[in-house]
């Protein structure tokens, strides 16, 4: 198991990067650069993007096994790193006002200091580990990689109660899960003999393969850890409160990032080492599917806080995406993948937009806080009016598409009956993000937010904004590219 | 040529997004400008479209076809045919009308109304041009996010609920006809709705009942039909004019279209087996929503409901199988574009002097608005269906289609008519004659110059089509035709 060979190396090469440059700024960060500067900013771009860009020859190229099987690099994880880049990236754009901001405005003892960044490679580093992860044992370590980091950024917000409970109550669920996961792993090691997803691959296969109670046990033990990462119903507890208490950026990138490298990871985990027990999960992910999409669109009705509101929303998307991951075929990772690359944008656009709700330099958060925005900001209310109505999934914007693609493999396996419920809990979700719109158009105007809209905030929500609206003129790059790396993992 | 039409209104939003700032009263003087020279001129390259229009085929014509969403064979897929022609062209004759009648009235946000009312109409150009069903359903649905605005913003009292009843009410029929559009795909590999009204017929009846069930959901609450029409009263009376103009005059059209092109091409034995069940609402929708149009104490109201009760007539039409049912329910379709578009105009101009629709608060306006009554005396007529209107010659192939097809829904549609003609001349004769009992009608104003430009219009469309029908007749015979083979001949084969 010792083997380290350059051919492994060159393999995670864009991960070791990733790595060492994170270190590289935390020791930046410890001794000259405690504040956050745009320079800081634009080097963590410049390192995501060059991680992106090393990942590049790999995309291409065929399928590869690493370190004895407990990497793998192939199309599909290829496609999903990119998904997880462009999410960091769009956060640590909309954040860069955030971060800067309050050391310089407020002139506390501390500002937020550049770790922020160096939390957020180290969360990034985890989530590319995890999407490749080709082992129990990988898997496992990876996902905790990223959840320490997303712990700390929770509770970034130092002196702020809601950010500390935020924080601690997603340590304290996120162990659980964590610890019942580690069980499941544990007891499927322990009737199957094997951690490898090939190795459990080819044992599933057998023609004379005995399927044990104890193992059945186990993957649902697995499922119900990844559930809670997914924020997928009835683990979705913690969601609303650590969205509404952690810091808005930091909102963004659990609702983008965390949520695109856990369902990759997922869809992986369930279809290819646990492939041939299709049979078993299968019903599992369509009762946590229906639920979610059910939850998200009745308990959103009566949120007053938008970030709270954008928290339910995230666990009826989690509900679409397990749709197309219930089918259990290429087309269906295809969309939960094209769902993805649209979600990330209009979340991470939604969030922008929440970033910009600010009275006298403090931030509001009430939806009644937005009243006549269309009135007092018209392009800030236009952009939101379009992020809620892609949500809605109304088309010509990227959400249409995106619940398209998964209604689509719903069909096709024969799940006509779901992709039904699935479109009627989408009427009734879209009720309240049309209550956004009403908000920000049709009420009497509230007090004016302030005027200023910082550059790096105004370039994130326009990119956000067009990759949505302008979805429909060229769909085919994405789509293909979906399509391409599902093939690679459903054979 | 199709997609200039659906381009021109989006660039002139875009033009007035872009080249005109702020809330200034010359700003708002911009944006009409725009709006108003942009739809005067997709309306004359639709008459263009018309000049070119072969009427003896019934193939699609002004084809565009290109590649989309390739590896699902989604294609932008445009094309028109007898049917669709007409239903392009009441729409770009009813924009300009719209953006004349909201001049004056629309006064706060008139650039954000014009971008609105371009959209949508690109929109509702789309709906009717698109041949591929993901791109009709792109359209379908994407004049909601507009008309919405437009409820919410420039509406009434109520505009609020009223904003949410439509969306909601349209998007949940809609999206079921997402599922049966879905499902089509799966079962034979294309979207594209030539193809599929050669394949889909060929369907069990069972699954076609399933899918007639879920196209229903969505066309039913556009026509709208009996039992699910309750947003349309609410939505029509809280929008403002131009836009209840254009949801009688377009939007509507839009569920009876969609029969037309969908579920009667590709589900005929469907469509014959639940036609008593289409019978059976649309008799209702045009007895009870007559009845129900008498009692109305709001003006716009009752002419909503007088809308539901003449797109029952349409259904009627459709559902006859006959080609003057169908040939009938077009012209209907048409004729209450103009008729409804033109009487909820009627209600407008007083609006705009009084800023109240209650019936009783008029009263004696003869003596004050002559041109006025006059006008509003011709559009009763129309639609009551006196002879030498559109209205008439609509309804007349309707009750004749359905004469052939069933004597007793012929006799109940009838009656129709009869209760047409009571409300609308009692609405007029309470509107119009009698004493002046408020002092303020005296101070009302005749129809100025700007509101004839937009009557006079609709007068000459309305005698044209009640008079001489036969260009407009002969224009949709061909492609009438093949919908009824279409719709026919796979019958005889399910029957066999």
């Amino acid at each position: 198991m010792g083997d380290i060979s350059i051919a492994s190396l060159y393999a995670i090469f864009p991960e070791l990067y990733l790595a060492l440059m994170a270190m590289f700024l935390l020791m930046a960060t410890a001794f000259k650069y405690r504040r956050i500067s745009n320079s800081m900013l634009v080097s963590t771009l410049i390192v995501l993007a060059a991680t992106g860009g090393f990942l590049w020859p790999h995309l291409s190229a065929p399928a590869v096994v690493a370190f004895n099987g407990m990497f793998m690099v192939s199309r599909f994880t290829i496609f999903s790193q990119y998904l997880v880049l462009a999410a960091s990236m769009l956060t640590v754009i909309i954040a860069a006002p955030w971060l800067k901001e309050d050391s310089l405005l407020l002139g506390r003892e501390y500002g937020k200091s550049s770790e922020f960044l160096v939390l957020l490679l180290c969360a990034t580093l985890g989530m590319l580990l995890m999407v490749s992860a080709n082992d129990l044992l990988t898997l496992y370590l990876a996902l905790e990689t990223s959840s320490l980091a997303l712990y700390v950024l929770a509770s970034f917000e130092r002196d702020h109660a809601t950010s500390s409970e935020a924080g601690l109550k997603y340590f304290v669920l996120g162990a659980l899960a964590s610890g019942m996961m580690l069980f499941g792993m544990s007891l499927v090691y322990g009737f199957t003999g094997t951690t490898g997803f090939e190795g459990l691959s080819a044992l599933f296969a057998l023609p004379g393969f005995v399927l044990s109670k104890a193992v059945v046990v186990g993957l649902i033990l697995i499922i119900v850890g990844f559930c809670f990462k997914l924020s997928a119903v009835p683990f979705h507890m913690w969601t609303p409160d650590v969205y509404e208490g952690a810091p808005t950026p930091v909102t963004a990138f659990f609702a983008t990032a965390s949520k695109v490298a856990a369902f990759a990871l997922f869809a992986r985990f369930l279809l290819y080492p646990f492939g041939h027990l299709f049979g078993q999960w299968q019903q599992i992910v369509i009762f946590v599917s229906i639920a979610s999409m059910a939850l998200g669109a009745f308990a959103a009705i009566m949120q007053t806080n938008i970030k709270r509101l954008l928290a339910y929303s995230s666990i009826g998307h989690a509900g679409y995406m397990l749709m197309g991951l219930a089918a259990g075929n290429a087309v269906g990772v295809q969309g939960m993948l094209i769902y993805l690359a649209t979600y990330i944008f209009m979340s991470a656009g939604a969030f922008g937009c929440v970033l910009l709700m600010r009275r006298d330099g403090q931030y509001v958060e009430q939806i009644k806080d937005l009243a006549g925005l269309g009135q007092t900001r018209p392009a800030l209310a236009l952009a939101m009016s379009i992020f809620m109505f892609s949500m809605a999934g109304i088309p010509p914007m990227s959400g249409f598409f995106a619940k398209f693609y998964v209604i689509l493999p719903a069909i096709s396996a024969g799940l006509t009956w779901l992709a039904v419920l699935g479109v009627i809990a989408s009427v009734i979700g879209s009720y309240y993000y049309i209550k956004v719109v009403k908000v920000m158009y049709f009420d009497t105007p509230a007090a004016a937010f302030d005027a200023e809209t910082p550059c790096w905030l105004r370039a994130g929500i326009v990119v956000c904004v067009a990759v949505t609206l302008l979805f429909f003129l060229m769909p085919s790059p994405l789509v293909e590219q979906a399509k391409l790396a599902a093939g690679a993992l459903v054979r | 040529m199709l997609t200039a039409l659906i381009m021109l209104p989006l660039l002139g939003a875009l033009t007035i997004l872009l080249m005109t700032h702020g809330d200034s009263e010359r700003s708002a003087d911009e944006a009409r400008y725009i709006a108003l020279f942009t739809t005067c001129l997709t309306f004359f390259v639709s008459m263009y479209a018309w000049m070119g229009f072969d009427s003896k085929t019934a193939d699609f014509q002004f084809v565009e076809q290109s590649a989309w969403l390739q590896g699902l064979h989604v294609g932008y897929y445009l094309g028109i045919d007898g049917i669709s022609l007409f239903m392009v062209l009441l729409t770009t004759f009813l924009m300009p009308i719209c953006i004349l009648c909201s001049w004056r009235s629309i006064t706060v946000r008139v650039r954000a109304f014009m971008v609105n009312f371009l959209i949508l109409e690109a929109m509702v150009v789309g709906v009717f041009c698109a041949l591929d069903s993901i791109v009709f359903y792109i359209f379908f649905e994407g004049m909601l996010i507009p008309m919405y605005l437009i409820i919410g913003i420039w509406g009434g009292n109520r505009r609020i609920y009223a904003a949410y009843k439509f969306f909601l009410y349209t998007l949940a029929g809609s999206v079921l006809f997402l599922v049966a559009i879905i499902y089509l795909y799966f079962t034979f590999g294309t979207t594209s709705i030539p193809e599929l009204m050669k394949v889909a017929p060929k369907l069990p009846l069972h699954i076609q009942e399933w899918l007639f069930l879920a196209m229903l959901a969505s066309f039913a609450v556009k026509v709208p039909m009996w039992p699910v029409h309750t947003w349309l009263p609410d939505a029509h009376v809280q929008a403002p004019t131009a836009g209840s103009v254009i949801l009688a005059g377009i939007l509507l059209k839009m569920g009876a279209y969609g029969f037309l092109r969908f579920s009667l091409p590709m589900l005929p034995e469907a469509s014959h087996y639940f036609a008593p069940l289409m019978w059976g609402l649309s008799i209702i929708a045009v007895i009870y929503t007559s009845l129900v149009a008498l009692m109305q104490q709001d003006m716009k109201k009752l002419i909503a409901y007088s809308s539901v009760a003449h797109m029952g007539f349409v259904t009627v039409g459709i559902f006859s199988f006959t080609m003057q049912g169908i040939d009938g329910a077009i012209v209907q379709m048409i004729s209450h574009g103009l008729v409804s578009g033109a009487l909820f105009l009627c209600v407008g101009v007083v609006y705009d002097r009084l800023h109240t629709r209650e019936i009783t608060r008029y009263g004696g306006v003869v003596n004050v608005m002559p041109k006025y009554a006059a006008i509003f005396m011709f559009f009763t007529m129309a639609s009551i269906g006196l002879p030498a209107t559109s209205g008439f010659v609509g309804e007349f192939l309707v009750l004749l289609g359905a004469f052939k097809a069933n004597t007793l829904v012929a006799f109940l549609t009838a009656t129709g008519v009869v209760l047409g003609a009571a409300y609308m001349l009692w609405l007029y004769r309470r509107v119009v004659f009698g004493e002046i009992v408020h002092e303020d009608v005296k101070t009302m104003l005749d129809a100025t110059g700007r509101e004839m430009t937009f009557f006079i219009p609709i007068v000459l469309c309305v005698l044209w089509l009640g008079i001489y029908p036969k260009p407009w007749l002969s224009a949709m015979e061909a492609s009438v035709a093949q919908l009824l083979t279409q719709s026919a001949i796979s019958h005889v084969e399910g029957a066999q």
